[in-house]
């Protein structure tokens, strides 16, 4: 992490941030996809010298931002539906460039089950044509927006609406959660990235790096839901700081379908340390948990420090 | 200039001459010979500064041109069938954002049972998408009507669907006088949208509205919808008067001043009809024909006047609704405020209508309100067995 100094603030520190996500708005308190979204756009914002359009999927960002009359976006801001939001913005960066405006940069946001599940199709084809797109995914890992039920990348053993813990059922499916990051860089696409609201200093390197690649490039940012994890929201930053401690949120950056660097994790910790101050997970911690179920997140964080080098200094290839 | 083309060729030559700057499609039967061709012309440099992104469904063809509208510039697609069911919530998106976008419908049947000919199944599904949809009758009006389509989408800021009957009229061969890039430019002025994305004055577009406005958001564009009838009339005579050719506009009336029966029909059959009235009516017989050339919004008000004086209404159809009837047919109906209407369910999923099966029916004195024309009545007698 860099020095704090004056010239090495991040954009939300400084005193002139863009503020492209105005207060007002109706996100819960402590809800980590606004405070996402909005280090996000100020980052590429300020990165392009306000040469942005951001269009976004339907969710719970774009149905507390935008109800009639009022509206939080200080940019140029489409949202035409749910599964579309990487199409849309492929025609609004066709347009731009055949409108003489190549310079405007188009950034295309939803959540998770906005771009994991039903928009998969359209991003998936935005990668293949490797259109002029900057694609953030704010991943609170369930529908938040209709009432916290599962989504693809809702995380292995999690209580949601629609994964109710009952007898022997532990939560959602022993799947990892599907998780896009890896399925970006199948496509090799320019840049992927994953990054996290507890760590803005490199979240806002990522999407200044990102907004500056002619290509398909793709961010994948983990955003904590005190609703729908059930924690307080004063807790928010910690949770996503524990989730990336935990190993099982990595941190790190590829390049046409390679990792090219990952961040160390400055202080590993037990999974536990995450998953226990979350409701969701509070059925993992009772009494006649099987033992397997318990290891289980355990296994998959200390699966993602292997792969991705978090105890050893990370991967440094560039 | 005239010139022998296929239907779907002449289209997309067409859609070119107005200068769309963004050509998306993903292909389907029968559309496929459009957007091969719209594609031939961006590649081959004459049509110049659009592009042809193919894509992945007709959900992302037509949200890419949604996004290209949003941003400020004239869009363009095509689909059939299944296609505009597979993309259908972006189909009413992109009217109740009033984004001028003109896509063509090349008209087939929608399955199961799966069915790759001519029928109007899925025009009749999206009908009330809120999309101005005019039909064909031949593949001069076809390509007529997008010029047309263009200048009518931005003047009222509704998209327009151009109806184009899949084979019959799309891989169909004719003559055609297609205009010049001069003429069209002199027609059609450039694309100049009042809202877009623009970083010198940022817009949010797709807002959520409350029950607070809802109403009143949809009320409006009802308004609107209703003042287009006004504009297609008046773009279609401008049309008229400029290229010497009638195909547009709400209706084409044929003999119905003082016809007693009157024939109601859309799309490319009106040709078939025409010509068999002509021989019935050489014979003695007082036949008339109505096309309904804007089927969105409906002219109830022009159909009702035209059919006034008919003793009867026969309505010929490519469609209907499964356990209801006739969808024109209660649309004529209710423009007329009640009356008796015959419905004669024609060409389902592509079988012929022959003028030989049209003129029996049209001369039969059953008072049969719902005919399917050509029905095989031993398949029916065979197979179906009441449940209760």
């Amino acid at each position: 992490m860099s020095e704090l100094t004056l010239g090495g603030r991040t954009v939300q520190a400084t005193s002139d941030r863009p503020n492209t996500l105005t207060s007002g708005h109706r996100a819960c308190q402590g809800c980590g996809e606004a405070l996402g979204a909005r280090c996000v756009i100020d980052a590429a914002h300020k990165a392009v010298n306000g040469k942005i359009a951001v269009v976004n999927a339907t969710g719970c960002l774009e149905v507390f931002s935008c109800a009639y009359p009022e509206n939080s976006w200080g940019v140029p801001w489409l949202h035409s539906l749910f599964g579309n939001a990487a199409a849309a913005a492929t025609g609004v960066a066709a347009a731009m460039r055949l409108s003489g405006r190549e310079d405007v940069r188009v950034i295309a946001q939803g959540g998770d089950g906005g771009t994991v599940d039903i928009g998969m199709g359209t991003l998936s084809g935005m990668f293949e044509r490797n259109d002029d797109v900057l694609y953030v995914c704010y991943d609170n890992q369930a529908y938040m927006n209709t009432g916290v039920q599962r989504s693809g990348a809702t995380l292995a053993l999690a209580r949601t609406a629609t994964t109710l813990p009952n007898g022997s059922y532990m939560g959602s499916d022993r799947k990892t959660g599907k998780f896009m990051p890896q399925i970006a860089m199948a496509h090799e696409i320019p840049y992927t990235a994953t990054a996290s609201i507890s760590n803005i200093p490199d979240l806002e390197e990522k999407i200044e790096k990102a907004i500056n690649i002619r290509g398909a490039k793709y961010v994948h940012v983990h955003v904590p839901c005190p609703l729908g994890w059930g924690y307080p929201p004063s807790e928010t930053i910690k949770i996503a700081r524990l989730a990336v401690r935990s190993g099982l949120f990595p941190l790190f950056e590829a390049e046409y379908g390679k990792v090219v660097k990952s961040l160390p994790i400055d202080e590993i910790v037990p999974a536990e340390a995450y998953l226990k101050p979350q409701r969701r997970f509070a059925h993992l911690f009772g009494k006649n948990v099987p033992r397997d179920e318990a290891d289980f997140l355990q296994n998959i964080a200390d699966s993602n420090i292997r792969k991705y080098g978090l105890k050893s200094g990370g991967i440094q290839n560039d | 200039m005239l010139y022998q083309s296929e239907g779907s060729q002449a289209i997309a030559k067409a859609v070119a001459l107005c200068r769309p700057k963004v050509i998306c499609a993903y292909p389907i039967t029968p559309q496929t010979h459009i957007v091969e061709k719209a594609g031939e012309l961006v590649r081959s440099g004459q049509l110049d500064g659009c592009e042809f992104i193919n894509v992945e469904s007709e959900m992302a063809a037509l949200s890419v041109a949604i996004g290209a509208q949003s941003a400020g510039v004239r869009s363009y697609t095509a689909t059939s069938s299944q296609g505009v069911l597979y993309m259908a919530e972006a189909v009413y998106n992109a009217s109740g954002m009033e984004l001028p976008i003109v896509m063509t419908l090349g008209n087939r049947a929608v399955g199961a049972p799966i069915n790759i000919w001519n029928d109007h199944s899925d025009a009749m599904a999206v009908k009330d998408a809120g999309w101005i949809m005019l039909f064909a009758e031949t593949n001069q009006e076809a390509v007529d009507l997008h010029i047309q389509a263009f200048k009518i989408a931005e003047t009222v800021k509704s998209p327009v669907m151009v109806c184009v009957d899949g084979f019959i009229l799309t891989h169909a061969y004719d003559r055609i006088d297609m205009p010049s890039q001069d003429e069209v430019d002199a027609f059609l002025p450039p694309y100049n949208p009042e809202t877009y994305l623009d970083t010198h004055d940022p817009v949010a577009m797709g807002a959520m509205v409350s029950p607070e406005y809802f109403t009143e958001v949809r009320y409006l564009a009802h308004l609107r919808k209703k003042d287009s009838l006004e504009v297609i009339r008046r773009i279609g005579n401008e049309f008229a008067k400029q290229f010497g050719r009638d195909s547009g506009g709400l209706l084409h009336e044929y003999n119905t001043e003082n016809a007693e029966t009157i024939i109601v029909a859309m799309g490319s059959m009106v040709g078939t009809i025409k010509d068999l009235t002509d021989e019935l009516n050489a014979e003695g017989e007082k036949f008339g024909v109505l096309s309904i050339a804007s089927y969105r919004p409906f002219p109830a008000a022009a159909v009702a006047e035209s059919l006034k004086n008919a003793e009867k209404i026969i309505v010929v159809e490519k469609a209907f609704a499964l356990g209801v009837g006739g969808i024109l047919s209660a649309e004529i109906r209710l423009a007329l405020n009640g009356g008796a209407v015959v419905t004669v369910v024609a060409g389902l999923g592509g079988r012929n209508i022959t003028k030989q099966m049209l003129r029996e029916c049209f001369l039969s004195k059953t008072d049969e309100e719902t005919v399917f024309l050509g029905l095989k009545r031993d398949v029916i007698s065979r197979e179906y067995r009441p449940n209760c």
